[in-house]
């Protein structure tokens, strides 16, 4: 117990100091181009938006609500609410939500087992059991299949994270830091949107301009050997990097040119303003963008928390869902809310914990919607406690071998690799409940 | 492990009575005939000096290298400035950059062997083991996890034992016999884990890393039967585990009763009596005076690494359709290294007292080969955890670095620099956006210091590196040390960064831009320093 906290607490604070690092996911470049061997499929969906509830949401206060089942489980939430598919109740915190339920599944029978936040988000983002190999995450992967070595062109890189990096494992596995995702770091809910790299806090553009000038003044070595092919080399992608700066792709994550009401509806907080990045980010074709939702490791005080963070998760969402539904985007973009577990149904009201729930691998819910998805259906079930599966066991790698094909990536294709390895996307496994036919 | 710097405070003391009692900044020199064709007509009398060298009173090394670039008709470049050069020196020996104290003393030295002792006194420096350990641990590929699944413990023993290697400069032969021929735990007898840190225990895996890395070759070029025959050498390396998580025991195989043939990879044949170790067979092979690969392998990867490309290159690529530049040069090091009973910092100390590693980056022919025939020094982009830690020195701050699996027992003090991480699994985003190598292959082409837009935007714009700048305790240091005088202040900014004074021009543009209206000194400093970390000159090795 002792070991595993101390390793908790490192890896939660290299977390946060990753985030204040550089843009790695920028540097991609079609270096391991190898042509994908996916053309069977068909791809319904251009994009993801992951909505990763870091520390692991719980199951029954969000969408697999269990009013029955007592104080002890439930707490305050006894009064799941109708939404707008007949026969589908979700929590009473979640209103807005629930008027959007036929624009996505809920999934109530996900399961892996491992209680571990470093092992369990390892598991759902890879699909694979630790192994010796580190897998990369879903995102990572349509980032090697979607990005610039088979044809995307878009400003940022195709794997966005909004805005702190998971750093819970090495994002990109074997393929490499190529694959890593691009964090942006900044809070977009500030009246500046501080994107690493791409908006300097605090220094103006003016400011920006005369001291490239100096810069350029007091660049002897440069001026010696003009012809120089490393330095013509460097030069230019200097030019693209302040192309970048001073372009579009400032103008990218400059939030301030939405209407005011909508940004309201989004919600003035970081994750609400999150939502809204991630559609503008869709919009410019980006494959793949994770919002780093933090704060669901609810240990201790877990109501209160979910009084606070609840009402913030159902408008942002609710309001992406609509938003892209009615830009007629929503059907060419998956969104995956998932933790890497759910929450232990039986409520600790002891002390320490006062009222805390623990992290629960057995069974939890992923809800998924757009790009293929089906909406207004519930996908297996738990028990009348939320304890264990009951129906239609669905393991991480049937729900990410689902993405996958409405990507257009076959899931038994291989997956290339700078080491050459002769490995498959997303095979299925013995103990595998099979990929999900049922909302595609 | 820790380091004692140079006082900051004394060398900021020194520095200002320096600029009060030489008020005039920089050696500008100028050139009375004009000589350079491409070149533009303005002196840099910093970067350069106006030295030719001829080859002929110089080192051998300089004699065999003119002698090819007579024949090509490549004129040398100049000879760098001694600015130039202690920058140059510090980077490539001890990966770091020299205080300004250091320079100021260096600058002022009139001795005409002050060259030599510098290049001397790097050699023996801690900093000399921590820098080149890197460059071995990335060759050896010493990493805790995925593919090779140190853990942190061999990790740890692994690079301890390759810097002190170093740092006691043992003889190489010795250090590439123990790498090859010992067993016991990895855990405990560090050298084994050149067996561990290999993707894949059969012989043709081990046979391929000992051939890239001792013989600079790619066996897998080779036809089959003499891959096999080297194969033979490793196939009694047998590997146990322990009771202790992730320990495992290397040794030599106890159930092969049977002679085992193998032949040499110069097609020698050879029967190992069963109880004999394969490996010191060939061991004592490989390091036998006279071996064709094994002294050429390693002087040609130093000169690489001191001169940016190998005699033959690239330097882990030798085969008989890749010829050297300069076969007698090759020859002529391959001796010097023999003759020194396998002494590689006297091989280190012979190239850089040359007329040709102390040559200007700024080269004097357009002859399509000068780089490749040596006739300038090549300019270079720092590596990613150099760069990091000259960044950091400048700042006065540190870099935060993560782990994909836990490394709780893993304690890195606050000062130490990058360049002294065991461990190619301990990593930031900074480092793996700079090209640090995976250390998967041992490969020299692992390391990739390409530029990037990424990069770029990531020097020029990012909070990461605005944050040092500004909360730079140095900057601060600076500021107070000048007393109001800017035309100082600018001076010692130069001097910390660039490790040179400003030229006449250069202090001018630094003065206009602090008199931009509404500048404070901070910013103007602030700005400056951005300017200056992101020039070519500080960027690159030059």
């Amino acid at each position: 117990m002792e070991k595993q906290q101390i390793t908790d607490y490192i890896t939660r604070r290299e977390a946060l100091r990753r985030g204040l690092l550089g843009a790695a996911g920028l540097a991609l470049t079609g270096s391991l181009s190898r042509p994908a061997r996916s053309a069977a499929l068909r791809a319904k969906a251009k994009s993801v938006i992951q909505i990763w509830m870091w520390g692991g949401p719980c199951h029954l206060d969000t969408f697999d609500p269990k009013p029955d089942a007592g104080n002890d489980y439930c707490g305050p939430y006894k009064k799941p609410i109708a939404t707008n598919v007949g026969g589908i109740r979700i929590c009473e915190m979640l209103p807005l939500l629930a008027q959007q339920a036929d624009k996505y599944s809920i999934i109530r029978s996900m399961t892996h087992g491992n209680n571990g936040h470093e092992t369990a988000s390892y598991i759902v983002q890879t699909g694979r059991q630790p192994d010796r190999l580190v897998y990369p995450c879903v995102g990572a992967v349509v980032s090697r299949f979607k990005g610039k070595e088979n044809g995307y062109k878009g400003l940022v890189p195709p794997y966005v994270v909004l805005t702190q990096p998971q750093g819970r494992f090495s994002e990109a596995g074997f393929l490499g830091p190529l694959y890593k995702p691009f964090a942006t770091g900044g809070d977009p809910n500030r009246s500046v949107f501080e994107v690493e790299g791409i908006v300097a806090k605090g220094i103006s553009d003016d400011r920006q301009r005369s001291r490239r000038q100096l810069l350029h003044d007091l660049d002897s070595l440069g001026q010696a050997m003009p012809q120089n092919p490393h330095f013509k080399e460097l030069d230019q992608c200097e030019k693209n990097a302040y192309d970048i700066m001073f372009g579009d792709g400032r103008k990218l994550f400059d939030l301030s040119t939405e209407k005011d009401e909508v940004r309201e509806k989004y919600g003035r907080n970081t994750f609400g303003q999150s939502c809204l990045m991630a559609r503008r980010l869709v919009e410019q074709g980006v494959p793949y963008i994770t919002i780093n939702y933090k704060g669901w490791d609810t240990h201790k005080q877990h109501f209160e928390t979910m009084r606070r963070k609840l009402p913030e998760m159902d408008a942002g969402m609710a309001t992406l869902l609509q938003d892209l539904s009615e830009r007629g985007l929503l059907d060419s973009t998956i969104i995956w809310w998932s933790g890497e577990f759910g929450r232990g149904p039986k409520i600790q009201w002891e002390s320490p914990w006062n009222g805390g729930r623990s992290h629960y691998g057995k069974c939890f819910s992923a809800l998924v919607a757009g790009g293929g998805f089906k909406g207004g259906h519930v996908v297996g079930a738990s028990d009348e406690k939320g304890m264990e599966v009951t129906d239609r066991p669905v393991y991480p790698e049937d729900l990410l071998g689902s993405m996958y094909e409405l990507l257009g990536i076959d899931p038994d294709g291989p997956l290339p690799n700078p080491r050459g390895m002769d490995l498959k996307v997303m095979p299925s496994t013995e103990e595998s409940g099979g990929r999900l036919r049922e909302i595609v | 492990m820790q380091k004692a710097r140079v006082l900051k405070k004394i060398s900021i003391v020194v520095l200002l009575l320096l600029f009060v009692c030489a008020p005039v900044f920089g050696r500008a020199r100028r050139r009375s005939e004009p000589r350079r064709r491409a070149e533009p007509a303005m002196p840099f009398g910093q970067l350069e000096t106006n030295n030719t060298y001829t080859g002929i009173n110089n080192s051998q090394i300089d004699g065999l290298v003119m002698k090819t670039l007579r024949r090509e008709g490549i004129q040398p470049a100049n000879l760098c400035s001694d600015e130039v050069f202690i920058r140059r020196v510090y980077l490539d020996v001890n990966g770091s950059l020299p205080e300004p104290e250091e320079v100021r003393s260096f600058l002022e030295n009139r001795s005409p062997h002050k060259r030599a002792t510098l290049i001397n006194r790097l050699l023996k420096r801690e900093e000399f083991a921590d820098y080149w350990s890197l460059k071995w641990c990335d060759l050896l590929r010493v990493k805790a996890e995925f593919p090779i699944n140190l853990w942190p413990n061999a990790v740890q023993a692994y690079h301890r034992w390759i810097h002190d290697c170093l740092r006691d400069n043992i003889p190489y032969d010795k250090f590439a016999r123990e790498l090859l021929t010992s067993s016991g735990s990895n855990f405990r007898v560090p050298q084994v884990n050149f067996y561990r840190a290999i993707q894949g225990q059969e012989p043709s895996a081990i046979a391929g890393a000992v051939s890239l890395t001792f013989m600079g070759v790619r066996p897998d070029q080779w036809p089959e039967a003499r891959r096999a025959g080297m194969e033979a050498f490793f196939s009694r390396v047998a590997y146990k585990g322990t009771a202790e998580w992730k320990e495992e025991i290397v040794y030599l195989d106890p159930e092969a009763t049977e002679p085992l043939r193998a032949v040499f990879p110069d097609g020698v044949a050879v029967e190992i009596k069963a109880g004999e170790d394969p490996r010191v067979v060939f061991a004592d092979w490989l390091t036998s005076r006279g071996n064709p690969w094994f002294a050429r392998n390693i002087v040609n990867r130093v000169w690489a690494w001191l001169l940016g490309r190998g005699i033959i290159h690239e330097p882990d690529d030798i085969r008989p359709d890749n010829p050297a530049v300069n076969p007698r040069l090759l020859e002529y090091l391959e001796k010097e290294l023999v003759d020194s009973g396998y002494d590689l910092r006297y091989i280190y100390s012979l190239i850089l007292n040359s007329c040709t590693y102390q040559q200007s980056s700024i080269p004097r022919s357009s002859h399509p080969d000068t780089e490749a025939m040596f006739a300038c020094y090549p300019v270079r982009r720092l590596e990613a955890e150099v760069l990091v830690d000259a960044l950091c020195w400048i700042s006065g701050t540190q870099e935060s670095y993560s782990s994909p699996i836990p490394e709780p027992f893993t304690f890195i003090p606050e000062e130490n620099r990058t360049i002294e991480l065991a461990d190619g699994s301990i990593s930031s985003q900074f480092l793996e956006m700079f090209g640090r190598p995976s250390r998967d292959t041992g490969m020299e082409s692992e390391r990739n210091n390409q530029p990037s837009d990424a990069q770029r935007l990531h020097l020029l714009n990012s909070s990461h590196v605005q944050t040092k700048i500004e909360r730079s305790k140095r900057l601060n240091g600076l500021i107070k040390a000048s007393k109001g005088k800017r035309d100082v202040l600018i001076g010692m900014i130069y001097l910390n960064i660039l490790s040179r004074y400003p030229m006449q021009a250069e202090l001018a543009a630094a003065e206009k831009y602090f008199e931009t209206k509404g500048m404070g000194t901070r910013q103007g400093v602030n700005d400056l320093a951005w300017a200056l970390i992101n020039s070519k000159e500080f960027l690159y090795r030059h």
